[in-house]
Formats: structure tokens, sequence, C-alpha cells
């Protein structure tokens, strides 16, 4: 074989290669659309649950995990845009600034079943919050904080050295320029990151195991110290805990799941493109 | 003449390196000083070291004194204040993504001034006195980056003269600049002599020759010799000096 017959075969195998990846996102898809869109109807969405989940809608578990989505950046996005912003603008490199450091890295790391069972001990036992909307969202905030910190420190420090020095020259504080140049500037990156991290959070189940999410609760919360449904619990109960539901019901719940998500990481592309193309340097 | 800027015996280090050893110069009011010096002379570290920009890398060291109108720059003056008074323009032209009215605006306004009317009037003045006014004053909420490269760099200057400095430092102003812009900038320095004291640093001979009072020249982080520019220009007192202007090195 020639070097032009190598490169030809190892081109088409590279090629091939590639698209098996993205076969597994196909067929998901596929079979989830194909055997739950049957079910999404308005009362499917706007109803609660009747019959043991066996029959009615899923409405508290989407307004849950609205709750725990909206809960989880109240407390995620000021506290990890504030320690970005230390970290990048303010920080000078030492031991302490690199143990920080490290530490976010790690809290990436951790497998979310430990958040569960940390939010459990801390926020649902030792603070005696009890398994609330607050308790659940405090939970995946923590999750989320390591997302939120590395997107917003990367767009901080995207935004150019120069335009701070302009800042310092003219007799900016430090606060002044972070706030009037640096973080204007940053905000794109860092609502893209914030609901990238968000969607995750939104999908997952182990960290609301224990600190919110309710096996059958029929009924809309009245306060953030209730527990509500969420979508991924729910899909996870009616899967595996109730026997007899109906699949289109099981599907439909994950293709509603699906959809939410999806949505919320194509509007933070369309936002990264949209702000891309409105930027001025 | 009392002096505005005095340096003695100015050290500058980073990281424990020597950059610029036992400056003493004096910067007279209202006259345009020219600093030239081949690449690596120190002539910018110098500029940098008068409104205190070094403070941001934390490498950097020093010893001697500054002073300003005989205040200690470094123990006596608040560096914000040093910066409002001894503002800088950089080398490459750096508006910020703001609108050109706002990046005029961004000084006054970062040192308290809300009222519109005197925005305005400052807009109008600043940009004016570089110079750039009749070119941009039927679009001042257009972004500053639509702006051509010379008229940039006549913004940023507008944009120092905003704060309402004392002494305008200028990092190699032109660099980027075509002929004809940097005709405009070197009228726009010209005019500003009779309020501001100012100090180029420049990579062009010729420019120093054309619009300063007084050049210094620098080598290796020495100053090797400072007097009248046509002096400087025609017989200097050192042999370097000389050979630098003349084109030997550097």
């Amino acid at each position: 074989m020639n070097a032009k017959q190598i490169q030809n075969i190892m081109f088409w195998l590279m090629a091939a290669i590639t698209v098996l990846i993205i076969l597994p996102v196909i067929i998901i898809f596929s079979i989830i659309i194909f055997n739950g869109y049957s079910a999404l109807s308005p009362e499917f969405i706007f109803a609660i649950p009747r019959m043991g989940m066996k029959a009615g809608g899923i409405f508290p578990a989407i307004i849950g995990t609205l709750y725990l989505i909206l809960g989880t950046m109240l407390f995620s996005l000021p506290l990890g845009v504030l320690a970005a912003i230390y970290l990048t603008e303010y920080a000078t490199e030492n031991w302490l600034t690199r143990i920080i450091e490290i530490a976010i890295v790690n809290l990436a790391g951790v497998p979310s079943i430990v958040y569960g069972l940390f939010g459990l001990g801390l926020f649902v036992m030792f603070l005696n919050i009890g398994a609330s909307i607050l308790a659940g969202s405090l939970t995946l905030a923590i999750m989320t904080l390591p997302v939120i910190i590395t997107a917003s420190r990367e767009a901080l420090m995207a935004v150019p050295k120069s335009f701070r020095e302009v800042s310092y020259s003219l007799g900016a504080s430090r606060w002044q320029t972070v706030s009037k140049v640096v973080l204007p500037n940053a905000i794109p990156g860092i609502i893209t990151g914030t609901i990238l991290g968000l969607s995750r959070a939104a999908g997952e189940t182990a960290p609301i195991l224990f600190t919110v999410a309710a096996f059958y609760l029929p009924k809309l919360p009245a306060s953030i110290f209730d527990q509500v449904m969420a979508l991924p619990y729910h899909i996870y109960v009616l899967s595996t805990q109730v026997p007899n539901v109906p699949e289109r019901i099981q599907y439909g719940t994950i293709l509603v799941l699906i959809l939410m998500v999806f949505i919320m990481n194509i509007s933070a592309a369309y936002l990264r493109a949209y702000f891309r193309k409105r930027k001025l340097w | 003449m009392v002096a505005k800027i005095r340096a003695e015996d100015l050290e500058v280090f980073f990281e424990k390196r020597k950059f610029l050893g036992k400056v003493k110069l004096e910067i007279e009011t209202n006259e345009i000083l020219a600093i030239i010096g081949p690449a690596n002379s120190g002539k910018t570290t110098f500029l940098k070291t008068l409104n205190r920009m070094h403070d941001l890398n934390p490498e950097f060291s020093m010893q001697g004194r500054v002073y300003l109108d005989g205040q200690d720059i470094f123990r006596e003056i608040d560096v914000l204040t040093l910066r409002k008074r001894v503002a800088m323009v950089f080398a490459l032209p750096l508006p910020l993504p703001m609108s050109i009215y706002d990046n005029v605006t961004y000084g006054p306004r970062i040192h308290g001034i809300k009222n519109k009317a005197q925005l305005d009037e400052i807009v109008e003045r600043c940009l004016k006195g570089s110079y750039l006014w009749e070119e941009v004053k039927d679009r001042l909420n257009t972004p500053a980056f639509n702006l051509s490269g010379g008229q940039q760099q006549r913004l940023c200057i507008s944009r120092t003269l905003a704060v309402d400095p004392e002494v305008i430092l200028y990092d190699e102003p032109c660099s980027g600049l075509d002929p004809i812009s940097t005709a405009k900038v070197e009228d726009a320095m010209r005019m500003l002599k009779q309020k501001y004291t100012q100090v180029l640093v420049t990579n062009n001979t010729k420019q120093a020759a054309r619009i300063s009072d007084r050049t210094a020249f620098f080598l290796m982080g020495e100053l090797i010799e400072i007097g009248p520019t046509s002096k400087i220009f025609t017989k200097p007192e050192d042999k370097r000096t000389d050979d630098y202007i003349a084109g030997r090195f550097g």
C-alpha cells in the first residue's frame, strides 16, 4: 500500500468513528420521541398525577424542577461570580489561592451521590431545614458552583488586559475597573456557563434524592420549606418503583425533562453566538 | 523654573533584575520632553513609573524617589489621585468597548461627575483638544472601535484630557499610525503645550526632533544625556547619543 491509500483508509476510518459517536444520541432521542410524543398533551403537562401516578399529568414534577433550577441559580450565580472575580481580579498567586483552585477542581469531580448525602447531613439534618426546596437548591448550588466559577473565570480572563490598564491609567480603582469595564464584557460568558451548569443540575437525581424530592406529592409547594416532586426522580420512580405505569407516561416524562435541558443548552449556544456577533473587539 | 516631576536616583527592578539604574531627571512645567533610546533602554519602564502603572505587576520593586510638585508619588500621593494627575496614552490605540461619548466620559464619571450638561461640555472640549471633534461630532454614540486607528488614538488622547490631568505621558503614541495621522497627533500635542506638561517616549527620533523642547537619551536602563532638543540633535555631549541619532546602532 502506498501513502495515498493509507491516507484514504485512515480518513474513512476516522470519519466512520466520528459518525458512530453521534449514533447513540440519535438512537436515544428517537426511542424517547417515538415512545413518548403520544403522551405529550396539555393535560399531561398541566395536570397532577392520578391513580398512584399511573394516569394524569406531571405538572408538580415540572414545577418542582423549575423551582430547583431557580433556587440553584439564586445561590450559585452570585457566589460563583463573586468568587471568580476575587480569584481573577484581586487574589495574588499564593498557597491559599492555589488550594482554592485545587478545591474547585476537586469539587467538580465529586460524585453527585456524595453531594446528596452531604446535603442530607448538613442542610436537612444538622441545620434542620428538613427535606425542602431550600435544602435541595443549596445542595444543587454547591454542585453547580465549580462549573459557574470556572466559566466565569474564563470569561473574565478573556477580557483583554489592556482594557484594565486603560481604566487604571485614568485613575479608576480596582472595583471601578471590574464593575465598569471587566464584568460587562464578561457577562456573555458567565451567562452561557451558568445556563450549562444549571441544565446539568436540572437533570441530576442523586443530590435531590434525600434533600427535596417527594415520591408522590400531587400538589404544588406552598413555600420553600416544602418538599416537591422533581422530574429526574419522578422518572426513576415511574420506571422502577411503581408497577404497571403505562410506557407512554414513562417516556413522556423523560421527553419533557430532555426537552427542558435541551432548550437550556440551545439557548446557551444561541446566546453565545449572539453576543459574539455583537462583540466589539 | 520649578520642576514638575523630579526623579532622584530612581532604580527599577523586575524579579530582582535591574531595568533602570540611578536615573536623575527633571521634567519642567509645560514642556514636551522626548525620551529616545533603542529597545530595552528603559524608556517605557521609566515612563510607566511616573504614574505607577508598574504597581499592577507583582514582580516590580524600586528604589529612589519620584516627586510631583515636590510630593513623593510613592509615599505622599494616593495612587488613584496620582494617575488622574499624571495620565497616560498607550502605544496602541486602546478604546474601551463602548461608544465614543462613553470613552471620553469614562474618566470623569469614575471621578464622580454625573451632570449630563457638564459631561457634554467635557466631551466637546476634549475632542476638540485632540482635533477629533469635527470628524466624530455627529456619531458620538457609535462604538469607538468603528473609528480608524489614527482617530482611535486621538480619541484616547481626548479620554486622557477628560480627567483633567497636569501631566500627560505618551508611550510611543504613533507607532501604529500612518504619517498623516501621526501629524495630526503631533499637532494636538503642540496645541496642548500651553496647558499640560507632556512626556513622550518615541522610537522615532525625527518625531522627537519635530515636537519636543528637550530630549533625554536612555541606553541599557541608564540616562545617558538630557538637554535641549536642538543641542541633543546637533552637538550631543556623549558619543553614544550621537551614534544612536545618526542611526549607527539601535
